[in-house]
Order: structure tokens, then C-alpha cells, then sequence
């Protein structure tokens, strides 16, 4: 593996995460329990989608194969897509949909923060924009979580199912490849244990705060989607993403 | 336009183009436009920052700029960075004003106040009554750069430019 290709599994790995949970939050646009988390939840993805954008069009330089952001949103298919299982879970209930956020975003958080001090120019400028965008998202799930969980009888249930059912899938945020191992050495990503080491602590604190409780997987953790292997909601939604760009292939904004 | 452009004139040009969302608001008062040179043929560029990465506005913005410089006969390039990361002590002064005016609460502080970045609570003044009684009711309002208020005193509710 060269080091430009390190760089470009790292960047649409980053990219397919922002791109696949912005349009899973998409999802949700006029159908969200209120109007506030309606809004909320498509900002979010609104933010997320921008990121996807910034990130697959670096992928795409990097590449040198001169594709463009649209060719690598709208046409790769499922093996070649690396974001992590988590995000392409489905939105389920509210709950569902929080908590996928809730890991995710304390994932993603950490990440940034410590991308901030990259050795390589663009994923230094890219997370010192980002960061605090996701800062915000990082707040507002958390206190969903301590709300819902720590709420009603039937919101704690809800939020408790939904831990249970997505904590497995959060290992795998953390899996290192050789590719990781090749961008360290240069300075320019972190050593993902210790990212984990820094979102365990929050995600005890915060679940605690909300009287939820990690459940024991037995060690079991989901995985696959380093080498492209995905759950089988992906192409569900590659599905709805990709068909206009690929029924009108020549379509400009 | 004279044959020997200086910058201040585009700097001056450029006031005409507003943020589409915020029509008060010039790009300059935003702190959007970060750079203006010009070559010695005469062609400009102009560097512009997004406010935030999925800003549905920026396209329009980079589109109105290039047509208020063409208007002129110069021929121009934007070039969109996203470093230094955009933040809102860029505002203006005057833009600040404007937006409390239009009725938008500006960001309450600066960033160096680590509470703006970690959702502390903050004193936002309601844009209407002047009164610093006054709670969020939405972590988002009508775009991604806002968060939803409402005034204890007045009862109005009102957008909140958010501190970044």
C-alpha cells in the first residue's frame, strides 16, 4: 500500500460516514416527533453532507484518477463504500436514531479533536472546520440521551432497547488497518485505541447520567466494513441516494 | 470602473453582495470574504470561507460574487479555503448591528470563551426588548448558523446567530 492510497481509504472512509448518516438523518426531514428535532436532525445531516463533500473530493484528488465528489457519492457501489456499520443502521424509532447519533458523534468528536494537529495539511484544515460543528451535534445528543433515558418509564425503555441493539456495532469505529498504520507513522492520524480509550469515558458518563446500562455483548463486536462488507441496509440505501444521479447520468445542479 | 482597479474598490464592490439567507448582511460583514487580490493583468481573486460545511448558501454567494465583478468587465476567480476555520468573531461590528436590527440576536461572545464552544449557558439579549431573560427552544432554527429563542419578557420568540 502507498501512502496516497492510505490517504484515500482514510479520506472516503471519513466521507462514507458523513455521507451515509447525513442521509440516513435525511430521512427523517417532515416525519421527526417535533418540529425542533425535525429541523435538528436535518442540520445535522446538512453539516454532514458538506463534510462528505470536503472529504470525497480530497479522495478524489488524492486518487488521481480524476473522479469528482459525484462520482464517488453516487457511483461506487457497496464493496467499495467504508463507512462503518453503525451509521448505515436503520433510524428506528427516535430513540434508535439518537443513540446511533450518540455514539457516533462522541466517536467522531474525539477523532476531529485529535486530527486537529495533523501532519497532513488538508485533514488538519478539515477538522479544525468540522470540530466544531460537531461539537454541537456531540451536545445535542447527549442531552437526548440523559433526557430520554432518564425520562419516562417508556422513553427509558425505548433508549435501553436501543443501546442494547447498537452497541455492538461500535467496535468497529475503532479497527485500524494497514492503512492506519502507514498514517501514523507520519504524524498524520491518531492511534485509534487511544480515541477509544477518551469515548468510553464519555460514553460511561454520559449513559450512567441517563440510567442506561451497557450491555454485555460477551465480547462480540459487528464487523466488516473496512474491507466493504456491510450490513444489508446499504444498498437499500445507495438505492434511493444514487438513483437519480444514475438514472441521469449527465444531470448537473 | 477606472482602468487601474485598487483593491479597496472591489472591497467596496463586493459590499453589494449579500448573504442570501441574511439579505442584511453583506459577505464583508459576515467575515465570508477573506481575501482580495489583483494580478498584474488585471484579473481578481477573491477568497471565500463557508461558515459551515453544508452551507446551502455558498454556491449562490461564490455565483454572485463572480457576477458583481464581471458587471464591471474584470475578470475574476473565487476560490473557496476552509482555512483558517470561519468563525463568527469575523463578523463586523456593523454586522452585528444589522442582524440585531433585523431582528437576529447576534453570537453572544467571543470564542475565547470556552463556554461558547462547550453549549455552556449564555446571555443572549432578545433582539426586540432588549431583555437577557431569555431561554433556547431549539438547538437549530431556520438555517444551520441559527438556534431558536424566546424572550421571558416580550414573549416573542427569535433566531439566535449561533457563536462558532
Amino acid at each position: 500500500m502507498t501512502k496516497e492510497e492510505a490517504l484515500y481509504d482514510y479520506f472516503i472512509r471519513l466521507g462514507d460516514n458523513a455521507l451515509i448518516l447525513g442521509q440516513r438523518l435525511g430521512e427523517w426531514c417532515g416525519h421527526a416527533h417535533q418540529l425542533e428535532s425535525d429541523i435538528a436532525m436535518t442540520n445535522v445531516s446538512l453539516d454532514l453532507v458538506g463534510q462528505a463533500r470536503m472529504l470525497l473530493t480530497e479522495a478524489g484528488e488524492v486518487e488521481g484518477k480524476g473522479r469528482t465528489e459525484d462520482d464517488l457519492a453516487f457511483h461506487r457501489n457497496e464493496f467499495d463504500f467504508r463507512n462503518n456499520l453503525l451509521v448505515e443502521m436503520a433510524n428506528g424509532d427516535f430513540a434508535q436514531t439518537i443513540t446511533r447519533q450518540f455514539f457516533f458523534d462522541g466517536f467522531y468528536y474525539h477523532l476531529l479533536k485529535s486530527l486537529r494537529t495533523s501532519k497532513n495539511e488538508f485533514l488538519q484544515a478539515f477538522a479544525m472546520k468540522s470540530i466544531k460543528e460537531v461539537t454541537y451535534h456531540r451536545e445535542l445528543s447527549a442531552d437526548f440521551v440523559v433526557r430520554l433515558g432518564d425520562g419516562t418509564e417508556e422513553s427509558h425503555k425505548k433508549m435501553q432497547n436501543a443501546v442494547n441493539l447498537l452497541w455492538e456495532y461500535t467496535g468497529e469505529l475503532f479497527e485500524m488497518t494497514e492503512a492506519d498504520e502507514l498514517l501514523i507513522a507520519d504524524g498524520f492520524v491518531p492511534d485509534l485505541d487511544k480515541i477509544k480509550a477518551l469515548w468510553e469515558n464519555d460514553m460511561t458518563a454520559t449513559l450512567e447520567k441517563a440510567t442506561l446500562t451497557i450491555p454485555d455483548t460477551r465480547g462480540y463486536m459487528a464487523t466488516g466494513s473496512r474491507k466493504g462488507n456491510h450490513s444489508e441496509y446499504l444498498g437499500f440505501i445507495l438505492a434511493e441516494m444514487q438513483y437519480y444521479p444514475r438514472m441521469m447520468p449527465d444531470a448537473k445542479w | 470602473m477606472a482602468t487601474k482597479t485598487k483593491i479597496e474598490d472591489i472591497y467596496t464592490l463586493l459590499e453589494e453582495v449579500k448573504d442570501p439567507e441574511i439579505p442584511v448582511l453583506s459577505v464583508r460583514d459576515l467575515g465570508i470574504l477573506r481575501d482580495v487580490s489583483i494580478s498584474e493583468s488585471g484579473k481578481v481573486t477573491v477568497v471565500i470561507t463557508p461558515t459551515y460545511s453544508g452551507c446551502p448558501a455558498m454556491d449562490t454567494i461564490e455565483k454572485d460574487v463572480n457576477e458583481k465583478i464581471q458587471s464591471e468587465g474584470l475578470e475574476v476567480e473565487v476560490i473557496t479555503k476552509i482555512a483558517p476555520a470561519w468563525t463568527t468573531d469575523w463578523m463586523t461590528e456593523e454586522g452585528r448591528q444589522k442582524l440585531e436590527e433585523y431582528g437576529i440576536a447576534p453570537p453572544a461572545e467571543t470564542t475565547a470563551d470556552k463556554g461558547s464552544l462547550f453549549g455552556q449557558s449564555k446571555i443572549v439579549r432578545c433582539p426586540r426588548c432588549k431583555s437577557e431573560e431569555t431561554s433556547v427552544i431549539s438547538h437549530f432554527g431556520s438555517t444551520a448558523c441559527k438556534a431558536m429563542y424566546k424572550c421571558g419578557n416580550c414573549l416573542e420568540t427569535f433566531d439566535y446567530f449561533k457563536c462558532i
